[in-house]
């Protein structure tokens, strides 16, 4: 069953009022409950359709649609290399091969440890200090092989201290 | 000629030390003044002052933002709405970003001024999925407004009140287009409407009439309430006021973004001095001046013509360092300033390969809502891809064009042309390294290639 934690549950209230249509909750809901539980499982699309008095269809399109919503579980940490333009010509595919090198994990796997999940997206909208990389909310610029493997080391770390 | 003087406006405090993103620093610096001002003057006031003004739209488009607001339906009895566009995807700009982190409250008081020209009671920022802590920080600078009063009901003592809300979008570029982003806003897949008859002046969120306008553009519009339309209108070049937010990424010393009053400056004075020309040993060899989708330049290319100076027309004959940074000059050589972003290429890059990372963006970014763009978009990624990694045929050039040429114009939203523009252009100024490109392939590459797909 779907455990959502009580503050989840408040700011899911509190945001649904914020329109005067509830449809419009969808993505704000859907984003509460991935960063609660981590992802959309098929109990939430029907969970969030009801509360929304929506089919859940119209849920599951959304979920569908959107890069950023994900149906299954990833790795504890999330780590986004920027693929496009300007970070490649400044070796985002370096840096993406690094990170994929350091954890033994293919883009859009899952690392066999279950820590990491690598993955190449579209434009980060950091062009300037490219190449640039996501890891989990936090930004980090001018990622070049050093730097890619400096993050992995600290990340291997916190790992190693959770442990 | 020396480049001119960055003349920051907009980015007056972005990376300043000691200016914080909180409300006291952002008073303390003279924020909500205008604000008071503009309250205290009649609503149709301030939306001839940004008629006035001249100021284009910092999205993309570059439409007049005062043509923008007197199309909005006024008489229709339903509640109006501002949408601010916070979704920056566009590859190679990265502005809004920065106002966002560094300056939330300039942004709001923009939006309440607006809001407030315009009797918005309701207003929403769509900001890209991929800024959670913009998002973060624009939620608490709008709580801390709400409590010092300029936001929410009865601002500053008068009777008007205006809500303001953050929407988070989920990752997708296509929310960036205008009617896109009010199908996400009502929690829809983002598939753009048809216009007519849904403008979204007319019939936008929640089928009322709704004000879509960029981070950037807000910003312009505290700006010239401040100091008055004649006077923001001196600023820049007719019919291309005001300053705007040049992004450079790429093959140059210095990137970054730098404030310029709009049409003073050169590409090649942005390029070679202000970023400081191409790295060490390379030279330049082609730049997309204002987003991936604006039409490539190609170095040592020329424009020759006629321009509008005043009342009269005068001959021009550009090089590509030579074209003033302005909507009018950058369209009138065929490409776009669209929204700022500048990426350079040098040398060193194999344009097939740029050309191909360029498409594989657009294959992924197409909501498939119409046909050509959904299947042409992804024929495009798929040639140019294999002529990277698979075989290539010198007449796989011609067929890239043939895709692009069959899907500009024929779709719903601007995508359509946003996702082959790259291609007629990289064919149209560099076809015969399509051409070659099968004997290239055979070549060893340098230990510098870059991977680019």
């Amino acid at each position: 069953m779907m455990n959502l934690k009580s503050e989840t549950l408040a700011r899911i209230e509190d945001v649904i009022p914020h329109y005067p249509s509830k449809r419009s909750a969808t993505l704000p809901l859907l984003h509460l409950i991935q960063e609660d539980i981590g992802f959309i499982p098929q109990e939430a699309i029907e969970w969030v359709a009801t509360k929304l008095e929506l089919q859940p269809i119209n849920v599951y399109e959304v979920v569908t649609f959107y890069p950023m919503f994900r149906q299954k579980p990833i790795g504890r940490r999330h780590i986004k290399v920027c693929r496009t333009l300007s970070c490649a010509l400044m070796g985002g595919y370096k840096t993406c091969e690094t990170f994929e090198k350091e954890f033994g994990a293919k883009c859009g796997e899952v690392s066999a440890d279950g820590e990491v999940t690598i993955e190449f997206v579209e434009c980060l909208a950091s062009c300037g200090t490219a190449p640039v990389v996501l890891i989990d909310d936090d930004l980090h610029e001018k990622v070049d092989v050093a730097k890619a493997r400096q993050l992995s080391d600290q990340i291997k770390q916190e790992a190693a201290r959770r442990a | 000629m020396p480049a001119p003087e960055q003349r920051r406006i907009i980015f007056k405090h972005i990376d300043e030390d000691g200016y914080t993103n909180d409300l006291a620093c952002y008073v303390r610096h003279g924020g909500y003044e205008t604000l008071k001002k503009a309250v205290a003057r009649k609503p149709e006031e301030l939306i001839d002052e940004v008629k006035k003004s001249g100021l284009r739209g910092r999205g993309g488009a570059g439409f007049p933002c005062g043509v923008k607001w007197g199309l909005v339906d006024r008489k229709s009895g339903k509640p109006i709405y501002l949408v601010v566009n916070a979704d920056e995807s566009e590859p190679g700009t990265f502005k809004d970003r920065y106002i966002m982190h560094q300056d939330p409250h300039q942004l709001i008081e923009g939006i309440m001024i607006t809001c407030f020209a315009n009797n918005v009671k309701l207003a929403y920022i769509y900001i890209r999925g991929e800024f959670p802590h913009g998002a973060r920080i624009l939620e608490s600078a709008i709580a801390e407004a709400k409590a010092a009063g300029f936001v929410g009901p009865g601002i500053l003592g008068t009777s008007y009140g205006c809500e303001i809300y953050v929407h988070r979008g989920a990752g997708a570029y296509i929310c960036g287009e205008e009617t896109g982003l009010i199908e996400s806003l009502e929690g829809k897949r983002p598939y753009p409407r048809i216009k007519p008859p849904y403008f979204p002046a007319v019939l936008g969120l929640y089928q009322c009439p709704t004000i879509v306008n960029n981070v950037e553009t807000l910003c312009h519009v505290k700006y010239i309430v401040e100091v008055g339309g004649e006077a923001y209108a001196k600023i820049g070049t007719p019919n291309n006021t005001g300053t705007r937010i040049l992004c450079v990424s790429g093959h140059v010393q210095r990137p970054g973004y730098y404030e310029y009053e709009v049409g003073k400056i050169t590409l090649g004075q942005l390029l070679h001095e202000v970023c400081g020309g191409p790295l060490p040993g390379r030279t330049f060899k082609a730049v997309i001046p204002g987003g991936s989708s604006a039409k490539v330049l190609k170095a040592g290319e020329r424009f020759k013509g006629k321009r509008k100076i005043g009342a009269g027309m005068v001959d021009y004959d550009w090089g590509i360092e030579d074209v003033p940074m302005d909507f009018d000059s950058l369209a009138m050589i065929g490409s776009m300033g669209g929204s700022g972003g500048v990426i350079v290429m040098d040398d060193s890059v194999d344009m097939v390969a740029a050309l191909a990372n360029i498409n594989a963006f657009y294959a992924h970014e197409s909501c498939g809502q119409c046909t050509p763009c959904r299947e042409g978009s992804l024929w495009m990624k798929r040639i140019s891809s294999r002529m990277i990694h698979g075989e290539a045929r010198a007449e796989d050039g011609a067929l890239l064009k043939s895709v692009a040429d069959q899907i500009a114009g024929r779709t719903i939203c601007a995508f359509g042309e946003a996702c082959s523009w790259p291609t007629q252009s990289f064919l149209a100024k560099f076809g015969d390294e399509f051409k070659a490109y099968p004997e290239t392939k055979k070549a060893p590459k340098g230990d510098q290639a870059l991977e680019l797909v």
